[in-house]
């Protein structure tokens, strides 16, 4: 068997497979910019572009507070459906 | 072109467009390309006050590469579709690969 015909056989021979059996499942999303977002997967493409449905997104936010300690701060969002451009994606993970 | 296909299917519809630099535009979509480049009419700056210097703004091309996330409304998804149409794209990526 040639590599290209093992390839295409395989189920789970690239990494991207592991985002495709993630359709329709929930997944976490960790994006540039302290960012993170909780979702059912819909659709991906090989740039990491995604839609997710019923999403909650959560910034980590570190300030400086008058004493000049640092401190945490975070936001959450949701929204009902979502486009994620691929380019602020850092990794995708089922969601356990 | 997943996207660009499904991105055509949503024009007219209203879309929030948050970009890279956290403004977020509320618009009518008109049309989109193949970089995701898109176009918005009768817009509204979320959270005016804050970035008021699109105020007088009606309508507005985005670069796609500035784009963060794109709100869309769910109504307008058919989600079991998205599915099928990312497994085919990927077997597809695959297949012009082994060949």
């Amino acid at each position: 068997m040639s590599d290209a015909e093992e390839t295409a056989s395989n189920p789970v021979s690239e990494p991207l497979d592991l985002v495709r059996l993630c359709l329709d499942e929930v997944v976490s999303v960790k994006l540039r910019g302290d960012r993170e977002l909780k979702g059912r997967l819909h659709a991906y493409d090989s740039h990491c572009n995604l839609v997710l449905g019923d999403v909650e997104e959560t910034i980590y936010i570190t300030e400086e507070d008058e004493h000049e300690q640092e401190v945490q701060r975070i936001i959450k969002k949701q929204s009902e459906m979502l486009f994620v451009r691929g380019d602020s994606v850092v990794l995708i993970s089922p969601f356990q | 072109m997943l996207f660009f296909s499904f991105f055509k299917t949503l024009i007219d519809h209203e879309v929030t467009v948050e970009l890279k630099n956290e403004i977020s535009i509320r618009g009518t979509l008109k049309s989109v390309d193949q970089f995701l480049n898109i176009k918005l009419d009768n817009i509204q700056v979320v959270e005016e006050i804050r970035w008021p210097h699109l105020s007088s703004t009606k309508n507005l091309f985005i670069r796609g590469s500035v784009v963060r996330y794109i709100h869309l409304p769910s109504s307008a998804v058919d989600t079991a579709l998205l599915e099928d149409a990312s497994r085919r794209e990927a077997t597809a990526a695959k297949d012009k690969k082994a060949a």
